[in-house]
């Protein structure tokens, strides 16, 4: 419970925790709202297309409940991931690590606990943003352009609940990645070009890089979330959950491994 | 109290520290002195447990760091003053090291009062000088009213008014009964600050011993004397073995003698058989400095590249502080 307590108090007093919740609610919920306006916009032109008698070729977008939630499962986890990193690359950047170790000799109960307090309040917050961004969405989109935004059944529920498990996460793998390298730069750009481009990439490799999709981590992660993305899964949402939660568990474990050797 | 045993840490190739042995007592300030690069900052991280020995083992009141519960009550250390966020205020820093500790919040405005930073203990720790840096250290430090205290180079750019507070306090801390040690590579300082000094060069013990037995031991003392009579001395003095030498002051306006290696007895004990009188009779210990040099000189690890200019380059490492 000390630990808990002074990594809750390293986490408040310094500004840069509380910008990145900023940017988190902002990114949520705006992009939301830009979503549901849009959808409203298209979905009216398309009704005045068929007014004025010509018919368009295409069929209007009507985003559903996992579209709606995009701002928080995408750009907020990733805030939160940047968050969660600097938690831990800064105190090696300062070599305020060395203080910590020395208050709190046990590095995996360091390490541990600052996940665990930045996951359980990321957890939170992105909670909250996707039921705030489903409402905001919804209620910019209209009654017709937000036709597919319901809260029934599991599919649409497993989009709002999923990303606060997906968020939690992603804390673990980015503090244990922020352990290993030590390194801010390093860490947020891993953590960013990692999902947001390193794996979309395999679809370049032709039938090879389609047959290993299935197989990667983030890939599995927007499975579980709502999102396959056209991606041929041999399993199920939950098992890619399991499978995003093994990966992110061997990370982890890993940094857990090489801090304990190290000389802080 | 500190054991250190057979403790020795290798980098690649390189024996930062070999085969270290010495215990340091409480009640009095240790000095931990070598010049830059000996290996003191990489002793004192292996004692708290931050860096793993390649072998031997530190304790602290009997075990070691990484077994300690709370281990700020049970030592307190200020190895880099820098080791802070600096977009941490004084205070919040503190703060979370008390969390961790389970100190009370309110022992984080003694100490504050304690090391005089309670007018600034809102602002960014970043923003301080190196000297209000210290001092937060030093809070830090104290914080857990440990038993064992640790400084490394506390002194370092401090002002001569910051330096006297450091030292007083670490005069304190040992005369409540504490364990106190204190690197340096200042054997001035160390000399002021220290009762017992621990020397270390290139990683290997060199000496373990009270301030003034090192003196004692590694300064050549020897025996300055005047007198009307200076060739009859010269000649009474050489006759009975001793080495004479001119004293090496250019401005020495008297003509003197010096003999190395006697004392004011031998010397007064000649001149009487001999019936000469004298009008000076001095013994002249080395400085601490000329002692320290004469016991580190080999073991200074960065030597420049030109040979002949040893003794200057020596004495550069030495922060110039020697002269």
């Amino acid at each position: 419970m000390s630990v808990l307590a002074a990594e809750r108090i390293k986490l408040t007093t310094t500004k840069s925790p509380w910008w990145c919740t900023v940017a988190i609610v902002v990114l949520g919920l705006g992009i939301a709202a830009i979503l549901g306006i849009s959808a409203r916009s298209a979905y009216g032109s398309y009704e005045n297309a068929l007014a004025s008698g010509n018919p368009p070729d295409f069929e209007p977008f009507l985003p559903t409940v996992a579209d709606s939630v995009t701002g928080v499962s995408g750009f907020g986890v990733l805030v939160l991931m940047i968050m969660a990193a600097l938690a831990i690359t800064s105190e090696y950047r300062f070599g305020l690590i060395r203080t910590t170790f020395q208050a709190i000799p046990s590095r995996a109960s360091v390490l541990v606990t600052k996940s665990l307090l930045i996951g359980v309040v990321g957890a939170a917050l992105s909670f909250v943003l996707a039921l705030g961004g489903f409402y905001v969405a919804k209620a910019m989109a209209g009654p017709d352009a937000g036709q597919a935004m319901v809260l029934e059944g599991g599919d649409a529920w497993r989009s709002i609940y999923s990303i606060p498990i997906y968020a939690f996460l992603c804390v673990f793998l980015a503090v244990g990645v922020g352990a290993l390298l030590r390194q801010s730069a390093a860490a947020v750009a891993l953590l960013l070009l990692w999902p947001l481009l390193v794996e979309s990439l395999f679809n370049l490799f032709g039938s090879i890089g389609r047959d290993i999709m299935p197989f990667l981590p983030f890939t599995n992660a927007n499975n579980f979330l709502g999102a396959p993305g056209g991606v041929d899964f041999h399993w199920g949402p939950w098992v890619s959950l399991l499978y995003f939660a093994a990966f992110v568990a061997i990370v982890f474990g890993a940094s857990i491994v090489v801090v304990n050797k190290r000389d802080a | 109290m500190i054991e250190v045993t057979g403790l020795t840490k290798q980098f690649g190739a390189k024996k930062a520290v070999d085969d270290l042995t010495f215990t340091v007592r409480p009640g009095i300030v240790t000095g931990f002195l070598g010049p830059n690069g000996a290996g003191k900052s990489t002793t004192m991280r292996m004692i708290l447990g931050l860096d793993q020995p390649t072998s031997g083992t530190a304790l602290i009141e009997g075990r070691p760091y990484r077994e300690l519960t709370n281990p700020l009550q049970t030592v307190g250390a200020l190895l880099d003053a820098k080791w802070v966020h600096p977009n941490r205020s004084a205070k919040a820093h503190l703060q979370w090291m008390a969390a961790s500790n389970g100190i009370p919040a309110s022992r984080v405005d003694e100490v504050l009062r304690l090391v005089g930073l309670s007018e600034v203990a809102k602002q960014k720790a970043g923003g301080f000088s190196l000297g209000m840096s210290q001092r937060l250290g030093l809070a830090g430090a104290l914080l857990g009213d440990p038993k064992v205290l640790m400084f490394d180079e506390p002194v370092n750019g401090l002002d001569p008014e910051g330096i006297v507070w450091i030292r007083k306090f670490m005069q304190r801390l040992a005369a409540e009964g504490r364990t106190v040690l204190v690197s340096s590579h200042l054997l001035s300082e160390m000399a002021l600050t220290a009762e017992h000094l621990i020397v270390i060069g290139r990683g290997r013990l060199i000496s373990d011993s009270s301030v003034q037995d090192f003196v004692d031991h590694a300064s050549e003392s020897s025996v300055r004397v005047r007198s009307p009579q200076l060739d009859a001395l010269r000649s009474a003095l050489t006759s009975a073995g001793l080495t004479v030498r001119e004293p090496s002051a250019v401005d020495e306006l008297k003509p003197a003698l010096v003999a190395a290696n006697s004392t004011t007895e031998a010397i007064g004990d000649i001149a009487a058989r001999h019936q000469i009188v004298l009008h000076e009779l001095s013994s002249q210990h080395g400085s601490l400095e000329e002692a320290f040099m004469k016991l580190t000189g080999d073991d200074v690890q960065y030597h420049g590249a030109d040979d002949s200019a040893d003794a200057r380059t020596t004495t550069d490492t030495m922060g110039g502080a020697l002269r």
